[in-house]
């Protein structure tokens, strides 16, 4: 707005809401900068205080210190005018049942000033894009929760807003409705609205978010690219390999990969079929029973896992001439990386859900 | 804003700046518009109470012998009056408890660009807007039940105030009750309020014949819809005594300045945390 594309859209400053009669802060002193275009995430579990914040934002939450400001505009200073800058979708369907799809999309447009030719045209040009054209004349109760949230955002839009607000876009919706929000959310990224979204999935988070700040308990605990938050997770990142060994002893040649640099520890894991590793990001040592002995008398194969303290795909090189250097054939590899569930727990204690 | 341009059709901001007064505007032709598009079903709502009251009071008790014939000359002007009280309170009341506790709807009106306060006072506007309109079709069908209304020229200019008053009233006390009561409450806090008002507000009796009934006079002095009764009464039969007119239009007055505060300061403690 100000000709500033580096200015954040969303500031937060210190932010403290206590409720009424509540003992505890809600939120409790959070500070972060929204960049212009962004999509970006608040990762937490239910009451981490994420919902609250954006309740801050779009001025349907009074704070009890700090700041909150959207393109300049303090919030709590000036609410009206922050109101035409933001646009909400809330978790539950608030849509007017009184009125059809295509009357709740231009009666937002009409609170919010647009003109009356302006709104008819934007509301069909929504309404298609959303696929919602051929059911304009329903009535939202006929709706079922995706359909519902389709048309929150189709109505959020309709007023052109800076920045939108995503309160648990897709909780409670089934995975094609999810898919589909998924789809929207990255357009509206692609055509430069900025989107702050809240969700406690964490695959959502990393899928959609360009930044996310992990909240618990009314504080931002991390806040970074998905990438940089599972790169800072040190021995969470994995290299599974599988070894044909020709004479060299598992035993030996496990703590040899232990001792190469960059890697924290090494688990040796049961043998099992090819690509029977973990899921990705599943907690360590779920494969089976580590250290399970090999038949005797055959060719012995060592499967282990490697925990790394730095990047996996620098650690194959070593591994693999390591391997050579033993005589022994490397038959597979496979990079496992920490999630963010991963960081969750790791800054936590506890697992997100 | 950037020189760059977005790749996708961009609803370009609106220039000209969304004033609060525009956003009132919208916001009360969304509530005129909903109701206007069910008006029958509105006025049956509405009209069907005041309606049976005077049939059956100004009509069959009068017809059968019970009450004396001058009785509709008493009872019209507090059916009127009853009808734009109550019809104000439930106009606030009713959606209100509604939207705050169940559908919510009101949230995309409470984001609109006004201060929340004046949400507030679009739904008294409004509410009042429905209860002049069920007040006014009392007058033909007064016509119809009752053979002929009692009316005045001369008395026309209080009969419009202490309307307008009754009707600011009953929408003022709705808010209160709409924004006060906790959901789980509803059905308890409606039966125990809204027929002793409909009882205790002189609209079936002349305030002034309680004396012998003192405690009872007492009581209905308490109920704002007694003034409005009252002051239907000094507009069309001024020879029924009354409270004089003053009275009852101070004490609107101040109920509606009182309620009102109350009320907007119980609404934006439901619409803001």
């Amino acid at each position: 707005m100000e000709g500033n594309r580096q200015a954040p859209v969303v500031e937060v400053r210190d932010l403290v809401k206590r409720y009424r009669k509540a003992k505890v802060n809600a939120v409790d002193g959070v500070s972060f900068a929204v960049r212009r275009e962004e999509v970006f995430g608040l990762l937490g579990p239910n009451g981490a205080g994420k919902t609250t914040t954006v309740g801050i934002l779009t001025t349907r939450v009074r704070r009890t210190g700090g700041t909150a400001s959207v393109s300049g505009v303090d919030v709590g200073v000036d609410p009206v005018r922050a109101r035409r800058l933001v646009a909400v979708v809330p978790q539950r369907n608030n849509l007017d049942r009184s009125l059809s799809i295509r009357q709740n999309l231009l009666f937002h447009a009409a609170y919010h000033g647009v003109p009356a030719a302006e709104r008819t045209r934007r509301a069909t040009e929504l309404l298609e894009e959303f696929g919602l054209a051929d059911r304009a004349d329903d009535k939202p109760d006929m709706f079922s929760g995706g359909q519902a949230q389709r048309v929150m955002v189709a109505r959020a839009l309709m007023h052109a807003p800076e920045v939108l607000f995503l309160d648990e876009p897709t909780t409670g919706l089934d995975p094609a409705a999810r898919l589909f929000v998924w789809d929207r959310v990255r357009d509206l990224r692609n055509r430069g609205v900025t989107v702050v979204l809240t969700t406690h999935d964490m695959d959502e988070a990393a899928e959609l978010a360009d930044r996310v700040g992990i909240m618990d308990h009314g504080k931002l605990l991390a806040l970074d690219t998905p990438a940089a938050l599972t790169r800072g997770l040190p021995g969470r990142t994995t290299l599974e390999v599988a070894v044909t060994l020709d004479g060299t002893s598992p035993e030996q040649l496990v703590a040899e990969l232990g001792a190469l640099d960059g890697v924290e520890r090494v688990e040796q894991v049961a043998a099992g079929p090819p690509g029977g590793w973990p899921p990705m990001g599943g907690p360590p040592g779920a494969g089976g029973p580590p250290g399970a002995p090999a038949a005797a008398g055959r060719p012995r194969e060592l499967r282990a896992r490697l925990y790394l303290t730095g990047d996996a795909p620098l650690l194959v090189a070593p591994v693999a001439s390591l391997v050579a250097g033993h005589r022994a054939q490397l038959t597979e590899v496979a990079i496992g990386t920490p999630s963010l569930e991963d960081v969750f727990i790791a800054l936590t204690g506890r697992a997100l859900r | 804003m950037s020189a760059i341009t977005s790749p996708v059709t961009t609803p370009t901001r609106p220039r000209t700046a969304a004033r609060p007064a525009r956003a009132f505007l919208a916001v009360l032709w969304r509530d005129i518009f909903v109701t206007g598009r069910e008006l029958p079903v509105f006025l049956a709502q509405v009209v069907l109470q005041p309606l049976f009251l005077l049939f059956v009071f100004g009509k069959v008790l009068t017809d059968l012998g019970f009450t004396q014939p001058g009785y509709t000359r008493v009872l019209f002007p507090g059916i009127v009056a009853l009808t734009a009280t109550i019809t104000g309170l439930q106009s606030t009341a009713f959606p209100l408890v509604i939207d705050f506790s169940f559908t919510k709807e009101i949230e995309d009106r409470l984001l609109a660009p006004l201060p929340v306060g004046m949400v507030a006072v679009e739904k008294v506007v409004f509410a009042s807007l429905r209860a002049l309109l069920a007040a006014l079709v009392m007058l033909p069908i007064g016509v119809w039940v009752l053979g002929s209304i009692p009316w005045r020229a001369s008395g026309v200019p209080l009969f419009v105030t202490i309307l307008l008053l009754g009707c600011l009233v009953g929408s003022c006390l709705g808010m209160i009750m709409g924004t006060a009561v906790p959901p789980n409450r509803i059905n308890v806090m409606f039966a125990l309020v809204l027929t002793p008002l409909l009882f205790t507000g002189a609209s079936q009796y002349p305030w002034a014949s309680l004396e012998h009934l003192r405690w009872f006079q007492v009581v209905t002095a308490l109920n704002p819809l007694t003034y409005v009764s009252e002051g239907m009464r000094a507009a069309l039969v001024p020879d029924v005594p009354h409270i004089p007119p003053w009275i009852s239009v101070l004490v609107l007055v101040v109920t509606i300045v009182v309620s009102l505060a109350v009320g907007i300061r119980l609404f934006l403690r439901r619409a803001i945390d």
